[in-house]
Protein backbone atom coordinates (compact mmCIF):
# COMPACT_ATOMS: atom_id res chain seq x y z
CA UNK A 1 0.00 0.00 0.00
CA UNK A 2 2.98 2.44 0.36
CA UNK A 3 3.42 2.48 -3.27
CA UNK A 4 -0.34 3.33 -3.90
CA UNK A 5 -0.08 5.95 -0.66
CA UNK A 6 3.15 7.78 -2.84
CA UNK A 7 1.19 7.42 -6.16
CA UNK A 8 -1.81 8.74 -5.10
CA UNK A 9 -4.32 9.87 -7.90
CA UNK A 10 -3.82 13.72 -7.06
CA UNK A 11 -0.31 12.92 -8.33
CA UNK A 12 -0.79 10.91 -11.10
CA UNK A 13 -3.75 13.62 -12.46
CA UNK A 14 -0.85 16.39 -12.23
CA UNK A 15 1.72 14.15 -13.73
CA UNK A 16 -0.59 13.49 -16.44
CA UNK A 17 -2.21 17.05 -17.01
CA UNK A 18 0.41 19.41 -15.40
CA UNK A 19 0.07 23.17 -14.64
CA UNK A 20 1.87 26.25 -15.53
CA UNK A 21 4.48 25.22 -18.04
CA UNK A 22 6.07 27.03 -20.50
CA UNK A 23 8.97 29.40 -20.37
CA UNK A 24 8.97 33.69 -21.21
CA UNK A 25 11.68 35.86 -22.95
CA UNK A 26 11.59 38.27 -20.09
CA UNK A 27 11.95 36.72 -16.82
CA UNK A 28 13.74 38.25 -13.78
CA UNK A 29 15.55 35.31 -12.90
CA UNK A 30 15.93 31.58 -14.38
CA UNK A 31 17.53 28.49 -12.43
CA UNK A 32 18.28 25.29 -13.96
CA UNK A 33 17.84 22.60 -11.18
CA UNK A 34 18.92 19.01 -12.00
CA UNK A 35 18.86 15.72 -9.85
CA UNK A 36 21.94 13.98 -11.25
CA UNK A 37 21.08 10.65 -9.33
CA UNK A 38 18.07 9.71 -11.87
CA UNK A 39 17.97 12.44 -14.38
CA UNK A 40 15.12 15.01 -13.26
CA UNK A 41 15.47 18.79 -14.58
CA UNK A 42 13.96 21.93 -14.43
CA UNK A 43 14.43 24.83 -15.48
CA UNK A 44 12.06 27.70 -13.38
CA UNK A 45 11.59 31.35 -14.32
CA UNK A 46 9.91 33.94 -11.96
CA UNK A 47 8.54 37.55 -12.94
CA UNK A 48 8.35 39.72 -10.78
CA UNK A 49 4.37 41.42 -10.70
CA UNK A 50 5.03 45.18 -11.14
CA UNK A 51 3.76 47.34 -7.96
CA UNK A 52 3.93 44.29 -5.80
CA UNK A 53 6.01 41.77 -3.96
CA UNK A 54 5.01 38.95 -5.72
CA UNK A 55 6.50 36.78 -8.52
CA UNK A 56 4.33 34.73 -11.31
CA UNK A 57 6.20 30.80 -12.06
CA UNK A 58 6.88 29.58 -15.47
CA UNK A 59 9.06 26.28 -15.92
CA UNK A 60 9.94 23.53 -18.36
CA UNK A 61 10.84 20.14 -16.98
CA UNK A 62 11.56 16.44 -17.88
CA UNK A 63 11.77 13.52 -15.01
CA UNK A 64 9.53 11.33 -13.18
CA UNK A 65 6.07 11.74 -11.86
CA UNK A 66 7.03 12.68 -8.62
CA UNK A 67 8.90 15.70 -9.85
CA UNK A 68 6.62 16.45 -12.43
CA UNK A 69 3.98 16.59 -10.32
CA UNK A 70 5.40 18.52 -7.50
CA UNK A 71 6.11 21.33 -10.40
CA UNK A 72 2.85 21.56 -11.36
CA UNK A 73 1.49 21.71 -7.15
CA UNK A 74 4.24 24.00 -6.83
CA UNK A 75 2.34 26.58 -9.57
CA UNK A 76 -1.09 25.68 -7.78
CA UNK A 77 0.34 27.01 -4.88
CA UNK A 78 3.02 29.80 -5.09
CA UNK A 79 2.50 31.11 -8.75
CA UNK A 80 1.38 34.70 -7.69
CA UNK A 81 2.95 34.74 -3.98
CA UNK A 82 5.74 36.86 -2.25
CA UNK A 83 8.65 34.97 -1.40
CA UNK A 84 7.15 35.79 2.45
CA UNK A 85 3.54 34.03 1.57
CA UNK A 86 5.90 31.37 -0.25
CA UNK A 87 9.12 30.28 1.72
CA UNK A 88 6.94 28.72 4.83
CA UNK A 89 5.40 26.63 1.95
CA UNK A 90 8.84 25.47 1.03
CA UNK A 91 9.88 24.91 4.68
CA UNK A 92 6.85 22.85 5.59
CA UNK A 93 7.31 21.15 2.11
CA UNK A 94 10.79 20.04 3.25
CA UNK A 95 9.44 19.29 7.30
CA UNK A 96 7.39 17.21 5.86
CA UNK A 97 9.70 14.87 3.44
CA UNK A 98 11.54 14.20 6.17
CA UNK A 99 8.23 13.46 8.45
CA UNK A 100 9.39 16.32 10.58
CA UNK A 101 5.37 18.28 10.67
CA UNK A 102 2.08 16.73 9.63
CA UNK A 103 1.09 18.03 5.99
CA UNK A 104 -0.72 21.22 6.10
CA UNK A 105 -3.69 21.60 3.78
CA UNK A 106 -3.25 25.83 3.59
CA UNK A 107 0.52 25.71 3.21
CA UNK A 108 0.96 23.18 0.16
CA UNK A 109 -2.98 22.42 -1.04
CA UNK A 110 -2.51 19.22 -3.44
CA UNK A 111 1.04 18.89 -2.09
CA UNK A 112 0.30 16.82 1.16
CA UNK A 113 -0.39 14.56 -1.45
CA UNK A 114 3.13 14.38 -1.63
CA UNK A 115 3.41 12.69 1.86
CA UNK A 116 3.50 9.12 0.42
CA UNK A 117 7.42 10.41 -0.38
CA UNK A 118 8.48 10.52 2.74
CA UNK A 119 8.87 6.44 2.74
CA UNK A 120 10.80 6.35 -0.21
CA UNK A 121 14.15 8.81 0.90
CA UNK A 122 15.21 7.71 -3.02
CA UNK A 123 12.86 9.89 -4.00
CA UNK A 124 12.69 13.22 -1.67
CA UNK A 125 14.65 14.73 -4.26
CA UNK A 126 12.41 14.77 -6.60
CA UNK A 127 9.51 15.90 -4.59
CA UNK A 128 11.56 19.01 -3.68
CA UNK A 129 13.29 19.72 -6.97
CA UNK A 130 11.30 22.54 -8.20
CA UNK A 131 10.31 23.91 -4.78
CA UNK A 132 14.38 24.37 -4.24
CA UNK A 133 14.34 25.96 -7.69
CA UNK A 134 11.77 28.36 -7.17
CA UNK A 135 13.28 29.55 -3.59
CA UNK A 136 16.85 30.01 -5.64
CA UNK A 137 15.08 31.79 -8.23
CA UNK A 138 13.30 34.14 -6.23
CA UNK A 139 16.42 34.94 -4.43
CA UNK A 140 18.11 35.94 -7.50
CA UNK A 141 15.47 37.99 -8.53
CA UNK A 142 15.13 39.55 -5.56
CA UNK A 143 19.14 39.85 -5.32
CA UNK A 144 19.27 41.63 -8.78
CA UNK A 145 16.33 44.41 -7.72
CA UNK A 146 18.46 44.92 -4.49
CA UNK A 147 15.89 44.25 -1.85
CA UNK B 1 29.75 -27.11 -21.44
CA UNK B 2 27.62 -27.46 -18.33
CA UNK B 3 25.00 -24.49 -17.07
CA UNK B 4 25.77 -22.89 -13.90
CA UNK B 5 24.55 -24.38 -10.66
CA UNK B 6 22.94 -21.20 -9.95
CA UNK B 7 20.73 -22.22 -6.59
CA UNK B 8 24.40 -23.55 -5.03
CA UNK B 9 25.83 -20.21 -5.99
CA UNK B 10 23.02 -18.50 -4.96
CA UNK B 11 23.35 -20.71 -1.48
CA UNK B 12 26.88 -18.87 -1.03
CA UNK B 13 25.54 -15.60 -0.70
CA UNK B 14 24.14 -14.22 2.27
CA UNK B 15 22.40 -10.91 1.13
CA UNK B 16 20.41 -12.74 -1.03
CA UNK B 17 18.21 -14.40 0.90
CA UNK B 18 16.81 -11.49 2.81
CA UNK B 19 13.59 -10.02 1.82
CA UNK B 20 13.00 -6.35 0.20
CA UNK B 21 9.88 -4.49 1.19
CA UNK B 22 6.74 -6.40 1.92
CA UNK B 23 8.24 -9.34 2.82
CA UNK B 24 8.84 -10.18 -1.67
CA UNK B 25 12.37 -12.13 -2.93
CA UNK B 26 15.10 -10.71 -3.75
CA UNK B 27 15.93 -10.06 -7.19
CA UNK B 28 19.50 -8.38 -7.39
CA UNK B 29 19.75 -6.98 -10.86
CA UNK B 30 21.97 -4.73 -10.59
CA UNK B 31 25.85 -6.31 -10.24
CA UNK B 32 26.69 -3.10 -12.94
CA UNK B 33 26.44 -0.78 -10.24
CA UNK B 34 28.11 -3.23 -7.53
CA UNK B 35 28.01 -7.03 -6.97
CA UNK B 36 26.81 -8.96 -4.37
CA UNK B 37 29.64 -11.30 -2.34
CA UNK B 38 30.47 -14.81 -0.96
CA UNK B 39 30.71 -15.71 2.10
CA UNK B 40 34.02 -17.38 0.70
CA UNK B 41 35.15 -13.18 -0.02
CA UNK B 42 33.67 -12.12 3.29
CA UNK B 43 35.49 -14.63 5.40
CA UNK B 44 38.84 -13.80 3.74
CA UNK B 45 38.39 -10.89 5.04
CA UNK B 46 37.20 -11.19 8.11
CA UNK B 47 40.20 -13.90 8.75
CA UNK B 48 42.77 -11.18 7.60
CA UNK B 49 41.80 -8.81 10.54
CA UNK B 50 41.05 -11.84 13.09
CA UNK B 51 44.69 -13.74 12.65
CA UNK B 52 47.00 -11.55 10.54
CA UNK B 53 45.84 -7.95 10.69
CA UNK B 54 49.31 -5.41 10.59
CA UNK B 55 50.18 -2.55 8.24
CA UNK B 56 51.88 -4.07 5.14
CA UNK B 57 55.64 -3.33 4.36
CA UNK B 58 56.16 -2.22 7.54
CA UNK B 59 57.84 -3.64 10.55
CA UNK B 60 59.73 -7.02 11.35
CA UNK B 61 57.55 -8.60 13.77
CA UNK B 62 56.05 -11.91 12.59
CA UNK B 63 52.21 -10.22 12.33
CA UNK B 64 53.48 -7.76 9.68
CA UNK B 65 55.71 -10.53 7.77
CA UNK B 66 52.40 -12.52 7.95
CA UNK B 67 50.31 -9.32 6.58
CA UNK B 68 52.68 -8.47 3.90
CA UNK B 69 53.05 -12.05 2.45
CA UNK B 70 49.35 -12.37 2.54
CA UNK B 71 49.29 -8.84 0.44
CA UNK B 72 51.80 -9.81 -2.07
CA UNK B 73 50.37 -13.59 -2.42
CA UNK B 74 46.98 -11.30 -2.94
CA UNK B 75 48.48 -9.50 -6.10
CA UNK B 76 49.67 -12.45 -7.48
CA UNK B 77 47.26 -14.24 -7.67
CA UNK B 78 45.03 -11.48 -8.83
CA UNK B 79 47.77 -10.84 -11.13
CA UNK B 80 47.53 -14.48 -13.05
CA UNK B 81 43.95 -13.81 -13.23
CA UNK B 82 44.11 -11.57 -16.10
CA UNK B 83 47.79 -13.17 -17.42
CA UNK B 84 49.86 -10.75 -16.06
CA UNK B 85 53.14 -10.77 -13.76
CA UNK B 86 53.57 -9.56 -10.37
CA UNK B 87 54.77 -6.65 -10.77
CA UNK B 88 52.24 -4.94 -13.00
CA UNK B 89 49.66 -5.12 -11.10
CA UNK B 90 48.90 -1.36 -9.11
CA UNK B 91 46.38 -1.44 -6.19
CA UNK B 92 44.35 1.34 -6.05
CA UNK B 93 40.76 2.40 -4.56
CA UNK B 94 38.80 1.66 -6.96
CA UNK B 95 38.58 2.11 -11.62
CA UNK B 96 38.07 5.63 -11.19
CA UNK B 97 41.11 6.04 -9.20
CA UNK B 98 43.26 3.57 -11.53
CA UNK B 99 42.24 6.01 -14.67
CA UNK B 100 42.99 9.27 -12.81
CA UNK B 101 46.14 7.77 -11.39
CA UNK B 102 47.33 7.28 -15.60
CA UNK B 103 45.58 10.80 -16.74
CA UNK B 104 47.82 12.23 -13.30
CA UNK B 105 50.85 10.51 -14.99
CA UNK B 106 50.61 13.18 -18.17
CA UNK B 107 49.59 15.67 -15.90
CA UNK B 108 52.44 15.36 -13.64
CA UNK B 109 55.22 14.52 -16.16
CA UNK B 110 53.55 17.79 -18.57
CA UNK B 111 54.11 19.82 -15.14
CA UNK B 112 57.50 18.52 -14.41
CA UNK B 113 59.16 18.86 -17.26
CA UNK B 114 57.88 22.59 -17.94
CA UNK B 115 59.63 23.26 -14.39
CA UNK B 116 62.61 21.21 -15.67
CA UNK B 117 62.28 18.79 -12.65
CA UNK B 118 63.72 15.46 -12.42
CA UNK B 119 61.16 12.87 -13.88
CA UNK B 120 61.86 8.81 -14.53
CA UNK B 121 63.53 7.71 -17.56
CA UNK B 122 60.77 6.96 -20.36
CA UNK B 123 58.59 9.67 -19.26
CA UNK B 124 58.71 11.48 -22.42
CA UNK B 125 55.74 9.32 -23.48
CA UNK B 126 53.46 11.24 -20.83
CA UNK B 127 54.64 15.07 -21.75
CA UNK B 128 51.93 16.56 -23.71
CA UNK B 129 52.77 19.36 -26.27
CA UNK B 130 50.36 22.07 -27.60
CA UNK B 131 48.60 20.45 -30.47
CA UNK B 132 48.52 17.04 -28.87
CA UNK B 133 45.38 15.25 -28.84
CA UNK B 134 43.56 12.58 -26.59
CA UNK B 135 41.13 10.04 -27.39
CA UNK B 136 37.59 9.21 -25.84
CA UNK B 137 34.73 7.50 -27.47
CA UNK B 138 30.87 9.03 -26.63
CA UNK B 139 29.98 5.65 -24.19
CA UNK B 140 32.28 6.11 -21.73
CA UNK B 141 31.73 5.78 -18.35
CA UNK B 142 31.97 9.39 -16.51
CA UNK B 143 35.44 7.96 -14.90
CA UNK B 144 36.60 7.34 -18.56
CA UNK B 145 35.56 10.89 -19.51
CA UNK B 146 36.01 13.60 -17.00
CA UNK B 147 39.81 12.97 -15.91
CA UNK B 148 40.40 13.67 -19.99
CA UNK B 149 38.38 16.38 -19.77
CA UNK B 150 40.48 17.84 -16.93
CA UNK B 151 43.59 16.99 -18.76
CA UNK B 152 42.93 18.51 -21.65
CA UNK B 153 41.60 21.47 -19.96
CA UNK B 154 45.02 21.68 -17.30
CA UNK B 155 47.20 21.21 -20.59
CA UNK B 156 45.59 22.59 -23.33
CA UNK B 157 45.47 19.91 -25.48
CA UNK B 158 42.33 18.40 -27.23
CA UNK B 159 40.26 15.74 -26.58
CA UNK B 160 38.40 14.23 -29.16
CA UNK B 161 36.22 11.10 -29.26
CA UNK B 162 34.46 8.38 -31.57
CA UNK B 163 30.99 8.53 -31.81
CA UNK B 164 28.20 6.09 -32.02
CA UNK B 165 26.19 4.33 -34.41
CA UNK B 166 22.31 3.97 -33.78
CA UNK B 167 22.56 0.69 -32.83
CA UNK B 168 24.54 1.25 -29.86
CA UNK B 169 28.14 0.40 -31.62
CA UNK B 170 31.15 2.32 -32.06
CA UNK B 171 31.25 4.17 -34.92
CA UNK B 172 34.70 3.59 -36.65
CA UNK B 173 33.99 5.17 -40.34
CA UNK B 174 36.17 8.11 -39.88
CA UNK B 175 39.14 6.29 -37.24
CA UNK B 176 42.05 7.23 -38.95
CA UNK B 177 40.85 10.60 -38.92
CA UNK B 178 40.61 10.48 -35.28
CA UNK B 179 43.99 8.23 -34.53
CA UNK B 180 46.34 10.03 -36.06
CA UNK B 181 49.69 11.01 -35.07
CA UNK B 182 48.67 13.79 -32.81
CA UNK B 183 46.65 11.12 -30.95
CA UNK B 184 48.51 10.50 -27.48
CA UNK B 185 46.63 8.25 -25.69
CA UNK B 186 43.17 6.42 -26.29
CA UNK B 187 40.96 5.55 -23.55
CA UNK B 188 38.04 3.40 -23.94
CA UNK B 189 35.53 1.26 -22.72
CA UNK B 190 35.81 -3.27 -22.93
CA UNK B 191 32.29 -3.53 -22.35
CA UNK B 192 29.56 -0.49 -21.60
CA UNK B 193 27.88 -0.14 -18.63
CA UNK B 194 24.82 0.74 -20.03
CA UNK B 195 24.73 -0.27 -23.60
CA UNK B 196 26.31 -3.33 -22.78
CA UNK B 197 28.15 -3.18 -25.89
CA UNK B 198 31.43 -5.22 -26.26
CA UNK B 199 34.04 -3.22 -28.62
CA UNK B 200 36.67 -4.94 -30.59
CA UNK B 201 39.97 -3.95 -29.41
CA UNK B 202 41.85 -4.85 -32.02
CA UNK B 203 40.74 -2.45 -34.79
CA UNK B 204 41.68 0.35 -31.80
CA UNK B 205 45.21 -1.21 -30.66
CA UNK B 206 46.24 -1.67 -34.72
CA UNK B 207 45.58 1.81 -35.49
CA UNK B 208 47.32 3.46 -31.88
CA UNK B 209 50.05 1.46 -32.28
CA UNK B 210 50.49 2.89 -35.85
CA UNK B 211 51.22 6.96 -34.61
CA UNK B 212 52.72 4.99 -31.25
CA UNK B 213 49.74 6.16 -29.29
CA UNK B 214 49.27 4.26 -25.59
CA UNK B 215 45.82 2.52 -25.24
CA UNK B 216 43.96 2.39 -21.87
CA UNK B 217 41.03 -0.34 -21.45
CA UNK B 218 38.51 0.35 -18.99
CA UNK B 219 37.81 -3.35 -17.93
CA UNK B 220 35.31 -2.15 -14.95
CA UNK B 221 32.42 -4.43 -17.12
CA UNK B 222 34.47 -7.03 -18.70
CA UNK B 223 37.23 -8.32 -16.37
CA UNK B 224 34.08 -9.86 -13.75
CA UNK B 225 32.36 -11.71 -16.57
CA UNK B 226 34.37 -12.46 -19.31
CA UNK B 227 38.27 -13.99 -19.62
CA UNK B 228 40.35 -10.93 -19.84
CA UNK B 229 44.03 -11.75 -20.52
CA UNK B 230 46.63 -9.06 -21.28
CA UNK B 231 48.30 -11.42 -24.12
CA UNK B 232 45.98 -11.30 -26.03
CA UNK B 233 44.67 -7.52 -25.77
CA UNK B 234 47.69 -5.91 -26.48
CA UNK B 235 47.06 -2.58 -25.01
CA UNK B 236 48.83 -0.49 -22.16
CA UNK B 237 47.16 -0.31 -19.22
CA UNK B 238 43.68 -2.07 -18.05
CA UNK B 239 41.75 -0.52 -14.94
CA UNK B 240 38.91 -2.80 -12.88
CA UNK B 241 37.12 -2.19 -9.50
CA UNK B 242 37.32 -5.10 -7.06
CA UNK B 243 33.90 -4.40 -6.22
CA UNK B 244 31.97 -5.38 -9.25
CA UNK B 245 33.34 -8.82 -9.35
CA UNK B 246 32.24 -10.37 -5.91
CA UNK B 247 35.48 -8.48 -4.33
CA UNK B 248 35.39 -5.95 -1.40
CA UNK B 249 34.68 -2.45 -1.91
CA UNK B 250 37.46 0.16 -1.69
CA UNK B 251 39.85 -1.78 -3.77
CA UNK B 252 40.44 -1.77 -7.92
CA UNK B 253 43.78 -2.48 -10.30
CA UNK B 254 45.51 -1.02 -12.31
CA UNK B 255 47.46 -3.26 -15.04
CA UNK B 256 50.52 -2.12 -17.17
CA UNK B 257 53.51 -3.41 -18.26
CA UNK B 258 56.04 -3.07 -15.46
CA UNK B 259 58.53 -1.16 -17.90
CA UNK B 260 56.13 1.79 -18.78
CA UNK B 261 54.75 1.68 -14.64
CA UNK B 262 58.60 2.48 -13.80
CA UNK B 263 58.26 5.59 -16.81
CA UNK B 264 55.47 7.51 -15.05
CA UNK B 265 55.74 9.92 -12.20
CA UNK B 266 54.10 8.80 -9.15
CA UNK B 267 49.93 10.24 -8.21
CA UNK B 268 49.31 10.27 -4.56
CA UNK B 269 52.18 10.52 -2.74
CA UNK B 270 53.28 9.80 1.04
CA UNK B 271 54.30 6.99 2.88
CA UNK B 272 55.52 4.01 1.04
CA UNK B 273 55.93 5.06 -2.60
CA UNK B 274 59.33 6.86 -1.67
CA UNK B 275 63.28 5.50 -1.73
CA UNK B 276 64.62 8.32 -0.04
CA UNK B 277 63.20 11.38 1.26
CA UNK B 278 65.04 14.70 2.73
CA UNK B 279 63.57 17.96 3.37
CA UNK B 280 65.23 18.62 0.50
CA UNK B 281 63.64 16.56 -2.24
CA UNK B 282 62.62 12.39 -2.08
CA UNK B 283 63.12 10.20 -4.34
CA UNK B 284 60.23 7.43 -5.53
CA UNK B 285 60.58 3.72 -4.99
CA UNK B 286 59.84 1.34 -8.40
CA UNK B 287 56.34 0.38 -9.37
CA UNK B 288 54.11 -0.85 -8.32
CA UNK B 289 54.83 0.32 -4.78
CA UNK B 290 55.58 4.09 -6.37
CA UNK B 291 52.03 4.10 -7.00
CA UNK B 292 50.52 2.77 -3.80
CA UNK B 293 51.14 5.19 -1.18
CA UNK B 294 49.98 5.33 2.85
CA UNK B 295 49.33 2.23 4.52
CA UNK B 296 47.89 -0.87 1.89
CA UNK B 297 44.81 -1.93 2.39
CA UNK B 298 45.90 -5.25 2.74
CA UNK B 299 41.81 -6.92 3.86
CA UNK B 300 40.57 -5.45 0.71
CA UNK B 301 43.28 -7.24 -1.28
CA UNK B 302 42.82 -10.36 0.20
CA UNK B 303 38.94 -10.06 0.11
CA UNK B 304 40.12 -9.64 -3.75
CA UNK B 305 41.76 -12.64 -3.99
CA UNK B 306 39.61 -14.65 -2.44
CA UNK B 307 36.85 -13.75 -5.75
CA UNK B 308 39.39 -14.35 -8.24
CA UNK B 309 39.64 -18.30 -6.57
CA UNK B 310 35.70 -17.86 -6.19
CA UNK B 311 35.12 -17.24 -10.06
CA UNK B 312 38.31 -19.29 -11.27
CA UNK B 313 37.04 -22.22 -9.42
CA UNK B 314 33.81 -21.70 -12.01
CA UNK B 315 35.80 -20.70 -14.93
CA UNK B 316 35.15 -17.05 -16.79
CA UNK B 317 34.21 -18.78 -19.71
CA UNK B 318 31.41 -20.11 -18.30
CA UNK B 319 30.45 -17.11 -16.45
CA UNK B 320 30.54 -15.43 -19.81
CA UNK B 321 28.27 -18.12 -21.73
CA UNK B 322 25.72 -17.79 -18.28
CA UNK B 323 24.98 -14.30 -18.72
CA UNK B 324 25.19 -14.38 -22.54
CA UNK B 325 22.57 -16.81 -21.94
CA UNK B 326 20.81 -14.26 -19.63
CA UNK B 327 21.04 -11.37 -22.28
CA UNK B 328 19.53 -13.74 -25.17
CA UNK B 329 16.36 -14.18 -22.88
CA UNK B 330 16.50 -10.52 -21.80
CA UNK B 331 16.58 -9.12 -25.21
CA UNK B 332 14.00 -11.61 -26.66
CA UNK B 333 11.39 -10.83 -23.55
CA UNK B 334 11.83 -6.82 -23.37
CA UNK B 335 11.79 -6.74 -26.50
CA UNK B 336 7.99 -8.93 -26.99
CA UNK B 337 6.88 -5.68 -24.43
CA UNK B 338 4.93 -3.18 -26.25
CA UNK B 339 6.09 0.34 -25.70
CA UNK B 340 9.52 -1.10 -24.39
CA UNK B 341 12.45 -0.03 -26.21
CA UNK B 342 15.87 -1.40 -25.57
CA UNK B 343 18.81 1.36 -25.47
CA UNK B 344 21.69 -0.69 -26.89
CA UNK B 345 22.45 -3.16 -29.09
CA UNK B 346 19.45 -5.73 -29.97
CA UNK B 347 21.46 -8.58 -30.77
CA UNK B 348 23.68 -10.83 -28.48
CA UNK B 349 26.60 -11.01 -30.65
CA UNK B 350 29.68 -9.06 -28.81
CA UNK B 351 27.00 -7.98 -25.92
CA UNK B 352 27.36 -8.10 -22.71
CA UNK B 353 24.26 -8.38 -19.79
CA UNK B 354 23.85 -4.47 -19.31
CA UNK B 355 20.18 -4.29 -20.54
CA UNK B 356 19.28 -0.48 -20.60
CA UNK B 357 15.43 -0.01 -21.76
CA UNK B 358 12.81 3.33 -21.72
CA UNK B 359 9.20 2.36 -21.30
CA UNK B 360 6.31 4.94 -22.97
CA UNK B 361 4.90 6.88 -21.24
CA UNK B 362 6.59 6.17 -18.05
CA UNK B 363 9.59 8.23 -16.63
CA UNK B 364 12.58 5.48 -15.65
CA UNK B 365 12.41 6.53 -12.33
CA UNK B 366 8.73 5.37 -11.83
CA UNK B 367 9.52 1.87 -13.44
CA UNK B 368 12.53 1.32 -11.27
CA UNK B 369 10.13 2.10 -8.17
CA UNK B 370 7.35 -0.33 -9.44
CA UNK B 371 10.25 -3.08 -9.86
CA UNK B 372 11.50 -2.24 -6.58
CA UNK B 373 8.15 -2.86 -4.91
CA UNK B 374 8.14 -6.11 -6.63
CA UNK B 375 11.80 -6.91 -4.90
CA UNK B 376 13.62 -6.41 -7.91
CA UNK B 377 16.68 -3.87 -7.95
CA UNK B 378 17.40 -2.33 -11.15
CA UNK B 379 19.11 0.86 -11.28
CA UNK B 380 17.79 4.29 -13.46
CA UNK B 381 18.80 7.40 -14.34
CA UNK B 382 22.17 8.23 -16.36
CA UNK B 383 24.36 5.47 -14.87
CA UNK B 384 27.26 7.46 -14.45
CA UNK B 385 26.95 8.04 -18.77
CA UNK B 386 25.02 11.29 -19.47
CA UNK B 387 26.37 11.93 -23.31
CA UNK B 388 25.30 8.09 -23.83
CA UNK B 389 21.57 9.07 -22.88
CA UNK B 390 21.99 12.49 -24.78
CA UNK B 391 23.18 10.24 -28.07
CA UNK B 392 20.07 8.19 -28.19
CA UNK B 393 17.85 11.37 -26.91
CA UNK B 394 16.31 9.53 -23.73
CA UNK B 395 16.28 11.59 -20.83
CA UNK B 396 17.46 8.26 -18.62
CA UNK B 397 17.08 5.01 -19.16
CA UNK B 398 16.59 1.87 -16.52
CA UNK B 399 19.16 -0.58 -16.35
CA UNK B 400 19.23 -4.34 -15.22
CA UNK B 401 22.45 -6.29 -15.26
CA UNK B 402 22.45 -10.12 -14.45
CA UNK B 403 25.52 -12.04 -13.00
CA UNK B 404 26.13 -15.61 -11.90
CA UNK B 405 24.08 -15.53 -9.06
CA UNK B 406 20.74 -14.78 -11.74
CA UNK B 407 19.13 -17.16 -13.72
CA UNK B 408 15.74 -17.43 -16.22
CA UNK B 409 13.34 -17.06 -13.53
CA UNK B 410 15.22 -13.55 -12.63
CA UNK B 411 14.52 -12.53 -16.36
CA UNK B 412 11.26 -13.92 -16.45
CA UNK B 413 10.71 -11.87 -12.92
CA UNK B 414 11.92 -8.74 -14.87
CA UNK B 415 9.84 -8.83 -17.52
CA UNK B 416 6.57 -9.30 -15.94
CA UNK B 417 7.60 -6.60 -13.06
CA UNK B 418 7.42 -4.08 -16.38
CA UNK B 419 4.23 -4.84 -17.28
CA UNK B 420 3.20 -4.40 -13.88
CA UNK B 421 4.63 -1.04 -14.23
CA UNK B 422 2.99 -0.07 -17.51
CA UNK B 423 -0.35 -1.57 -15.70
CA UNK B 424 0.32 0.37 -12.26
CA UNK B 425 0.60 4.04 -14.17
CA UNK B 426 -2.36 2.85 -17.05
CA UNK B 427 -0.28 2.86 -19.74
CA UNK B 428 -0.09 -0.51 -21.09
Amino acid sequence: MKLENMYQEIILDHYKRPHGKGLIEDSDAQVHHVNPTCGDEITLQVKHVPGTDKFTIHYDNQGCSISQASASILFDQLDGKSFAEGEPAVEHMVAMMQRAEEPDEDLLGDGIALVGVAAYPARVKCALLSWMAWKDAVIQAQGKEGK
Amino acid sequence: MSDLDVAAIKADFPILSRTIRDGKKLVYLDSGATSQKPRQVLDAEREFYEKHNAAVHRGAHQLAEEATDAYETARKKIATFIGAKVNEIVFTKNATEAINLVSYAFLNATLKAQNKKPLPEGSEQFVLHPGDELLVTEMEHHANLIPWQELADKTGVKLRWIGLTDSGRLDLSNLDSLITNKTRIVSLTHQSNLLGTINDIDVITKAAKKVNALVLLDACQSVPHMKVDVGTLNVDFITWSGHKMLGPLGIGCLWSRNELLNAMPPFITGGSMIETVSMEGSTFASAPQRFEAGVPMAAQAIGLAAAVDYLSAIGMDKVAAHEHKLTQLALELLGKIPGVRIIGPLDSANRGSAISFVVDGLHPHDVGQVLDEQGIAVRVGHHCAWPVCKRYQVPATTRATFYIYNDESDVEALAAGIIKAQEFFGVK
